[in-house]
């Protein structure tokens, strides 16, 4: 199975060249802990990558230094061409796995926190903003504060700020860790009609196998202390996913490969 | 395992006890204005009858009626002295909040500037006002930048330190979004610390306006022969000296009243603000 995963990760990273590439990349905390090492990684446009581990195991961290908010302390990461990355420059969307809303702000408002940082009026960002809510569903509760929101539909606004500047590249940190599973199952579905629709490159940290397997094209399976990247596993099932494939043998046996891996990855260390 | 968190919309369900829990909220709302009411009615008749079955004369306890009267009927020289002690309380209550606001900011732009100078406003802050008088008194001629002056320093310290506080509260997430859009330290401070330290300035605010009212006071008090005997405080003393007892009575009462009403408009003035948002003001009907 691995061998043919070699081969799939060949085949792929011909087709489409990396966004994202990260070589050699490691990351030593202030404090002494070695958090990565050593992460080599391709993300090709358009793919669906989940970073799979235990808790510790620096997928966050993977996230934090993709998106610039830290930097790496060994090793490079070369955005699309250029071998600098200049933060501004690329439209990155964040996904933290808290909703991070602002509670004084009203739903419209926090969506249009990104526009507004970068300058747009209220007035040119407005369509844009009504149609980042309506694709997560939100359009009616423009005007509502985030505390009147259940979990999952500030989980939502979170999403459509993200969707707010249009970004090529997703991140999300364990978006949906903290809902329940019903909630969990309906996010999942919008989030893969918004990734076929927009044709974004996702990189999606979870620290479940199912959620991963249901999700992505290729799953890197991480180890940790120090964090690296032990397998990859890929998820050849095409979109559009339902929940039919969630009961389907393809999605059990993939869970099961990719449960194997995380498994060996965790004895490995 | 359920779904806990889904169904928060409002649904029709709900719609047959709104009118069932609007009027256990008027209910609630009626009783905490006539449960106080009913306590201060009580206390005045107790007074009253204590004054009376005791025939205490009135150089010791007038009765509540006879403040009440004199309240009136010395008002000529008891209203201009509520406005000179309005008008400082004020002064020194929109000077704190001004000060202590911009202080606050200048102390969180940077780690050393805040290292710096917070231990100096905490100085300011614990010496008891008091102590500090008689320096004033010899630095400052013009009473009123005398007077305001003091009450000042009495006030601005719990919006400074609790606006500091807010402005550095701020979710470490939200942070992290404003830095990956590239918030500049302007729209930072704009759009993140200021409305998010907007409940903790205000929790201050509230504070503050009670102590500008006992510094303003205090300060009078201490001045003393050195002021021309203007404010409400100065005429407490002097009724004093002279056993004008319900005059003393009379300028005690503006004095609280004058507190309770600064109070009740920053509490009003608070949930405005933070009504519709903040957990401290919500309105969640008698959850008690």
């Amino acid at each position: 199975m691995l061998a043919e995963a070699e081969a799939g990760s060949a085949r792929r990273e011909g087709a489409a060249p990396p966004i994202i590439r990260l070589s050699g990349v490691g990351k030593t905390f202030d404090n002494g802990t070695e958090a990565l090492r050593g992460v080599d990684l391709s993300v090709a446009r358009g793919e669906f990558l989940s970073l799979l581990g235990p808790s510790g195991c620096g997928k966050s961290t993977i996230l934090r230094l993709v998106s610039g908010l830290d930097v790496p302390t060994a090793g490079t990461i070369t955005w699309s061409g250029a071998t600098e990355r200049v933060g501004e420059e690329q439209e990155v969307g964040f996904v933290f796995q808290e909703p991070t809303l602002m509670p004084w702000a009203r739903v419209f408002d926090n969506v249009y926190l990104p526009l507004r940082l970068k300058g747009i009026s209220r007035k040119a960002a407005k369509d844009g903003i009504m149609d980042a809510l309506e694709s997560v569903g939100l359009e009616d509760f423009a005007h509502a504060f985030p505390r009147e929101l259940s979990g999952g539909m500030k989980m939502r606004v979170s999403i459509a700020r993200a969707l707010a500047t249009d970004p090529e590249v997703l991140l999300m940190d364990e978006p949906f860790a903290a809902l329940d599973e019903i909630t969990r199952f309906k996010l999942n579905d919008d989030l893969l009609r918004l990734w076929a629709e927009r044709e974004w490159t996702v990189i999606f940290v979870t620290h479940s196998v199912f959620e991963s397997v249901y999700l992505s094209t290729r799953i890197a399976v991480m180890t940790g202390r120090p964090g690296r990247i032990d397998q990859q596993v890929f998820v050849d099932e095409p979109s559009p996913r339902s929940s039919a494939y969630r009961t389907s043998p393809q999605y059990a046996e993939t869970a099961r490969n990719t449960s194997a891996a995380l498994s060996s990855a965790m004895a490995a260390r | 395992m359920t779904s806990v968190t889904t169904q928060d919309r409002p649904s029709q369900t709900d719609a047959p006890d709104l009118s069932l829990r609007e009027k256990k909220r008027l209910r609630d709302k009626r009783l905490k204005v006539i449960l106080p009411i009913c306590v201060l009615i009580a206390f005045l008749t107790a007074w009253d009858l204590i004054v009376v079955l005791n025939e205490i004369p009135t150089y010791i306890l007038p009765r509540p009626g006879l403040v009440l009267s004199t309240l009136v009927s010395d008002w000529a020289v008891l209203m201009p002295a509520l406005i000179n002690t309005l008008t400082i309380t004020l002064s020194a209550l929109a000077l704190a909040t001004v000060g202590g606001v911009l202080i606050a900011i200048a102390l969180t732009q940077s780690r050393i500037v805040e290292y710096s100078f917070f231990p100096i406003a905490v100085v300011l802050q614990v010496t008891p006002i008091v102590a500090v008088f008689p320096l004033i008194n010899i630095y400052v001629e013009n009473i009123f930048a005398k007077l305001l002056l003091c009450a000042w320093i009495v006030a601005f310290f719990p919006i400074l330190s609790n606006t500091t506080l807010g402005l550095n509260s701020v979710d470490h997430n939200l942070r992290d979004l404003y830095r990956l859009y590239g918030a500049s330290r302007w729209q930072t401070l704009r759009y993140l610390q200021l409305p998010a330290s907007m409940p903790y300035f205000l929790g201050g605010l509230r504070i503050a306006g009670g102590l500008a009212l006992i510094g303003a006071v205090v300060a009078e008090f201490v001045a003393g022969s050195a002021g021309v005997g203007t404010g409400l405080a100065m005429r407490l003393i002097e009724s004093g000296y002279r056993l004008n007892i319900p005059r003393l009575f009379a300028a005690l009462v503006l004095i609280s009243a004058t507190g309770v009403v600064i109070y009740i408009i920053l509490t009003v003035f608070t949930n405005r603000i933070l009504g519709k948002w903040h957990e401290s003001a919500i309105n969640r009907g008698s959850s008690r």
